[in-house]
């Protein structure tokens, strides 16, 4: 369950998105991604998932390559990929956006387990699941969308910038759900984040990216105490 | 009163049958955004493949399930082997944004000449399996037949299966989803290529439904269909293009104004009159009469 | 003194056509009778492709209905010659004008549409307008209108043919049109549709008025349409509901993409293929046992093949095909060097 990037580059068009980015990240950790707009992070979470073809370099999950592998295959090798923006459908219900979670597993009575549990976890969706996902406030659809990605059941959750637009309250909620349920379930977390104080709280190892390089990767406490990185990179 | 009613019941027959016509374009394009103008090709192959069937057999429902079935291939068919090629190829230049449109062009002439090298271009004819005579009550005459109400009934029928597969099966799901979404579907897992595949061989099979229903004892051509194809996109323009519910609303609307005006215009002003109503609804709701949008720049 | 005269590109284009011109001229006396004819049709079609060009290819918008255009031309060219008993060439101008208030007000509604709107509603014309047309016996119906330019002048001699006087109004109209259209395509107003077509968005933060350019556009490219309809209609000697059906306007999207839509002197090209195709399908037709169905389907299914073969392998014509063969060619030499 150890995931392995290895050298990796990614061009869009002419321009460089990723340049030989190599990082591990151990079972069960919290990786947080830091970097500042157009850095390269979303571009790294998506070339994970399998939604952008990488140029050149490796990326292994559990031993396997994962890299030109199409982003349905891979959910079902559970890596499971909340993308930029509260990745909810607005056009169908709540309800409708938690099965999706559960649409390609074929253990009907796991994903009713599995739905029952975030929906526990989640009880403001309880309460909503019969309602358009596009009458939820930020910070609900942000739940159901990572609540979706929960039925799937992932060992790899790739989460990109959750805290986007959402009150500091909520952020604050939200990290400290992840926080649990990596405790609870076991996952292996790839956190992108522009909110790199809040971030580096909750994970074990940072990786800081700028303009498409890796710039420090390490423990994400000796990362936040470095006054170097934190001046240039962390912002606080 | 009685003639009113009456009008009214024919409207909602051929408003049916444009109804399904919308259906099978609003399928295509919420999964494709193209509007796939070969739907009249399609139709008008399956109705033939109806039309030798029920020559054969004298069966009519055998006849429509026949159509049904190629109706379903050849629109699966077209999915796979011209619209993945296409979107392949095409990225960008010029034509980049009008060559779906133009290869479905294309496609609606590949159809019909081929229709008329098979059958010709002379008129074929195929009987209604129950009676087209008017009811009458007594001494009044209801110009609604048997047959009328089994395409209402049919229409209907459709509408219904569409509505349990969409609503309530998770492969109603996912069509949805990747018809919204198609990231965030293939990011649960869903086979976006082979759903939208599905929605083709749906939108074929509805498609052939309308060219079997609209048939009977008229004549058919290789382009008896054309028609039937306008009145289709006016219905589904109406219901806004991607709503499978507007698409319907747009028909019966449309078919009710004809018949309307039908009766008490005459019949010269049949087609100018889907022409007026399709440049009104573009005028004062471009988004359909079921959205909120304000430009139709998709 | 002779440079200065070349380098101003409206000049050149001039003297182009006029070598052009009587270089057809000179041709036409030394072909046969039918190409003779078959002449008059391409040059019809150039104009009529022309007008797709204008409109797709450089405003970006798409019009299915161009032979609703061209009909529009043929009827009110007919029309203008039986009630007002105008001359021959005002009945032309009469068809210019015609295409051109029916593109306007189109174009009107159209500046709101783009994509698939536009495209349906410019198929429900092309579909409509001839059935229109069978409705109201002022059209004169199935049967249609009497349309003739007469007898050519007795002082080109008595073998002056009637293709040949077809061939030479036709030709002078295509040349005239062609020398028009890239005229301005070379304007301002051709760099306007450029901008709009290849960037919307920043074209109209540039200032460009979106609605007013494609309102020009449309009015510009229905107005050829509907001159090569009133020429068309001459050919004819009759304006008819049945000269312009469907397949009409499939045949000229058909000869714009193969002209590659940026392209207008490709439009001769265009329009060559589309008189050759039917030609040699009925050669084929014949060949294959001549039945009536295979006579009258096959034209229209090689047309309809070669549309889709052309939008799938050479979306921007094979000019551009050959250009970017080159382009690379040359790369690589440069490179070996």
């Amino acid at each position: 369950m150890t995931l392995t990037v290895n050298n990796l580059s990614v061009d869009h068009g002419a321009i460089r998105a990723l340049n030989e980015i190599s990082f591990t990240v151990a079972p069960g950790q919290i990786a947080a991604v830091i970097g500042a707009n157009g850095a390269g992070k979303t571009t790294l979470l998506r070339t994970l998932s399998g939604l952008t073809h990488a140029t050149t370099g490796q990326a292994t999950w559990e031993g396997k390559d994962i890299l030109g592998k199409k982003p349905e295959n891979l959910v079902r090798s559970g890596i499971a990929h909340v993308s930029e923006g509260k990745s909810v459908i607005a056009e169908l219900s709540v309800k409708d956006n938690l099965a999706l979670g559960g649409i390609w597993r074929k253990d009907k009575k796991d994903v009713a387990l599995a739905t029952q549990e975030v929906l526990e976890l989640f009880p403001r969706l309880q309460e909503r699941l019969g309602q358009s996902a596009d009458t939820l406030s930020g910070g609900e659809r942000q739940m159901l969308a990572i609540a979706r990605a929960l039925i799937s059941r992932p060992g790899l959750l790739l989460l990109d910038e959750p805290s986007l637009g959402l009150a500091p309250l909520v952020v604050a909620q939200i990290f400290q759900t992840l926080s649990q349920l990596r405790e609870r379930l076991g996952f292996t977390l790839v956190l992108v984040e522009q909110n790199a104080m809040s971030a580096l709280k909750i994970a074990d190892i940072g990786i800081i990216i700028n303009l498409g390089r890796l710039v420090a990767s390490g423990k994400a406490s000796d990362l936040s105490n470095d006054p170097a990185l934190r001046a240039a990179y962390l912002g606080y | 009163m009685l003639a009113f009613i009456s009008t009214l019941l024919i409207g909602i027959t051929v408003g049916a049958i444009y109804s399904l016509m919308a259906l099978s374009l609003v399928l295509v394009w919420r999964s494709t955004r193209v509007i796939n103008f070969a739907q009249a090709g399609q139709a008008i192959f399956s109705t033939y493949v109806a039309y030798e069937v029920i020559q054969r057999t004298g069966n009519f429902i055998l006849g429509m399930a026949a159509a049904v079935v190629v109706g379903a291939l050849l629109g699966a068919l077209v999915e796979v082997l011209l619209m993945r090629t296409l979107f392949k190829r095409i990225h960008s230049g010029a034509v980049a944004a009008v060559a779906p449109v133009i290869a479905t062009l294309g496609l609606l002439g590949v159809i019909r000449a081929s229709v008329g090298l098979i059958w010709g271009n002379d008129g074929h004819r195929f009987d209604a399996p129950v009676s087209t005579q008017a009811f009458s009550m007594g001494n009044t005459v209801i110009p609604f037949s048997r047959f009328n109400l089994l395409v209402i009934a049919t229409a209907a029928l459709v509408m219904i299966v569409f509505t349990v597969i969409f609503q309530k099966t998770s492969l109603g799901l996912s069509l949805r989803a990747s018809a919204f979404a198609p990231e965030i579907a293939r990011l649960s897992g869903i086979r976006v290529g082979s759903i939208r595949t599905i929605g083709w061989a749906f939108a074929g099979a509805t498609g052939a439904v309308a060219g079997v229903l609209i048939s009977p004892n008229d004549s058919l051509t290789p382009n008896s269909l054309d028609l039937l194809l306008i009145f289709g996109f006016v219905s589904a323009v109406i219901g806004g293009l991607d709503s499978l519910i507007g698409a319907v609303v747009g028909g019966l609307v449309l078919g009710i104004g004809k018949a309307l005006i039908l009766a008490y215009l005459g019949s010269s002003l049949d087609y100018p009159t889907a022409f007026v109503v399709l440049a009104i609804v573009l005028i004062v709701r471009p988004g359909g009469i079921f959205s909120m949008k304000r430009g139709r720049n998709a | 003194m002779l440079k200065k005269f070349f380098a101003n590109g409206v000049r050149t284009r001039f003297i182009g056509t006029i070598a052009c011109g009587w270089f057809l001229l000179l041709a036409a006396d030394r072909v046969d009778p039918l190409r003779v004819y078959q002449g008059g049709i391409v040059a019809i079609y150039v104009i009529a492709i022309a007008s797709v060009i204008l409109l797709t290819g450089y405003s970006g918008q798409v019009s299915l209905g161009q032979g609703a255009f061209m009909a529009i031309g043929g009827f009110s060219a007919a029309l203008s010659s039986k009630y007002w008993h105008l001359p021959f060439f005002l009945t032309l101008i009469v068809a210019v004008l015609a295409g051109a208030l029916a593109g306007a007000l189109l174009g009107g509604g159209a500046a709101r549409l783009s994509g698939p709107y536009l495209a349906g509603i410019t198929l429900a014309l092309a579909i409509g307008l001839p059935n229109l047309a069978n409705q109201f016996s002022f059209l004169g119906g199935e049967q249609g209108l009497d349309y003739s330019v007469g007898d050519p002048p007795l002082r080109f001699g008595m073998d002056f043919t009637t293709d040949k006087w077809f061939f030479w109004i036709t030709g002078l109209a295509a040349l005239i049109t062609l020398w028009w259209t890239q005229n301005i395509l070379m304007s301002r107003y051709g760099r306007t549709w450029r901008a709009l077509r290849s960037n919307p968005a920043a074209a109209q933060l540039a200032g460009i008025h979106v609605g007013r350019v494609k309102v020009l556009a449309f009015t510009l490219s229905a107005g050829l349409a509907g001159l090569a309809g009133a020429l068309l209609s001459m050919t004819l000697f009759y304006a008819l509901p049945s000269a312009f059906p469907l397949s009409l306007s499939f045949a000229l999207v058909t000869g714009a993409v193969l002209a590659g839509v940026t392209h207008l002197l490709g439009s001769m090209l265009g329009a060559i293929v589309l008189v050759a195709i039917p030609a040699y399908a009925e050669l084929l037709a014949n060949k294959l046992g001549g039945a009536e169905r295979v006579i009258a389907n096959l034209p229209g299914l090689m047309i309809s093949t070669l549309l889709i073969l052309a939008v799938l392998f050479t979306p921007n014509g094979p000019g551009e095909q050959w250009r970017t063969f080159k382009e690379k060619k040359g790369k690589k030499d440069r490179q070996t060097r």
